[in-house]
């Protein structure tokens, strides 16, 4: 079936099966491999990225779901000239990763958080990344890279 | 983790879904959100051949008041029943129940009918829906029907839904400022409960509902027969595992279930009736 999804503003079409995941129509079919498959089990939230806007688990989400939506991964959160996303650049400050496999999905996540919840406490940042896993245990940095990038 | 191949058509509108569903029979799946199916999927568990995509079928997304209930389409996902001002209003324990679906990843695409057309006992929504005695509407070839929460589990991720039906509305009654509580115990954020109950009460009258406490999601009715004839919360809370039949699982024992279930009702009805 032919889909066209616009990732990071480019529309990109490509004939794929069905049974595509978004998250292997984004690593192979587009080539963006930042978005990482951790559980695959829509447990661990390595693979968020943002579908028109919300953060969503693409290893449980179908390619063919996404015809016509605009997908952001962690490629299009710098600007074009590098300069980092408030976001990264707070991870980056405050030691927000560690071996660095969970914090795509973070970061995604953590940024759609703030859409929603522009000024969130502490415990309302610890709750709302809860569908996703760092397995280095480096939740407190996490938490107060966000917790400065909502402050900022 | 891959599905197996199957064919894959988009329907525009309920009535195009049903059509769907006739043509393709048993083999067919209804794919709304995904985000109880598409795991499924992956570790082969269900293999359907053709999957009908509801997803874009907007019109079954909404939350309206009628009345002496509150009206959500099929489609709504967790995310706006969370953050409906009109279930804050009058369904608060429905609202607060979806806020622990998942994760907001998984709220973000799930949907209210996906979740309890799935008929999954450790879910939050189809126990929390029984207690509040909601009824279901489901849309086939023939029309319409109602299906009262009480009668539409018949085992485990099995439902009285036809295999050419579509769960269209699930009708809330208000809640009429009674007390309630949404307990979930579980080992880790975003987990499945181990067991939980949502529970409401306004003076003698109350529902009880337990998550994961058997093939079937489960209505607490001698919990509340025993509050309507004046027990005390603790009397009425120690009854709470007589209509459950729970299974064991890598969680917890029979035993630590039922009592799971005893002390979470008691903290609920307590919290209800405060």
């Amino acid at each position: 079936m032919e889909i066209t999804v616009t990732i990071n503003g480019t529309a990109h079409t490509a004939d794929v099966e069905p049974r595509t995941l978004l998250v292997q129509f984004i690593r192979e079919n587009v080539g963006l491999t930042g978005t990482n498959i951790g559980c695959d089990t829509s447990s661990c939230g390595a693979c968020s990225i943002h579908l028109d806007g919300e953060a969503a688990k693409s290893c449980t989400i179908l390619a063919v779901q996404a015809d016509g939506a605009a997908v952001t991964t962690i490629e299009g959160m710098a600007a074009a000239d590098g300069t980092l996303h408030p976001m990264q650049a707070a991870f980056m400050e405050n030691h927000g990763l560690q071996c660095g496999y969970c914090t795509p999905g973070m970061v995604m996540a953590a940024t759609s958080l703030l859409a929603e919840n522009p000024s969130p406490t502490e415990e309302e940042v610890r709750i709302g990344l809860e569908g996703n896993l760092c397995r280095c245990t480096g939740y407190h940095n996490i938490v107060k890279a966000v917790m400065a990038c909502a402050e900022s | 983790m891959i599905p197996a191949a199957f064919d894959y058509v988009r329907a525009s509108s309920a009535e195009e879904a049903i059509a769907l569903l006739g043509q393709h029979g048993d083999e067919a799946k209804l794919l709304a959100g995904g985000h109880s199916l598409v795991p499924l999927m992956k570790l082969r568990l269900a293999q359907p051949s053709v999957l009908v995509d509801i997803g874009r079928v907007n019109d079954l997304s909404y939350v309206r008041d009628a009345g002496d209930h509150i009206a959500i389409g099929a489609l709504t996902r967790h995310m706006d029943v969370e953050n409906s001002p009109v279930l804050a209003e009058h369904v608060p324990l429905l609202a607060h129940a979806a806020s622990h679906v998942g994760d907001p990843q998984v709220r973000h695409r799930g949907t209210i009918g996906g979740s309890l057309a799935h008929a999954d006992p450790a879910s939050d929504l189809p126990a929390t829906t029984l207690a509040l005695g909601a009824t279901y509407v489901a849309q086939g070839p023939n029309g319409t029907r109602e299906i009262a929460a009480a009668d539409f589990y018949q085992g485990y991720l099995t439902s009285t839904l036809e295999a050419d039906e579509l769960l269209t509305e699930i009708r809330v009654p208000k809640m009429n400022g009674a007390g309630w509580s949404f307990q979930k115990f579980n080992r880790r954020a975003q987990d499945w409960a181990i067991v939980g109950v949502a529970a409401w009460r306004r003076g003698t009258e109350s529902g009880v509902g337990l998550v994961n406490m058997g093939s079937v999601p489960v209505l607490a009715g001698a919990v509340s027969a025993a509050i309507a004839s004046g027990a005390d919360v603790a009397d009425a809370a120690a009854l709470a595992a007589d209509d459950a039949d729970p299974q064991a699982d890598l969680n917890a024992s029979v035993e630590y279930r039922q009592h799971l279930a005893r002390v979470l009702t008691g903290r609920a009805l307590s919290a209800a009736s405060a």
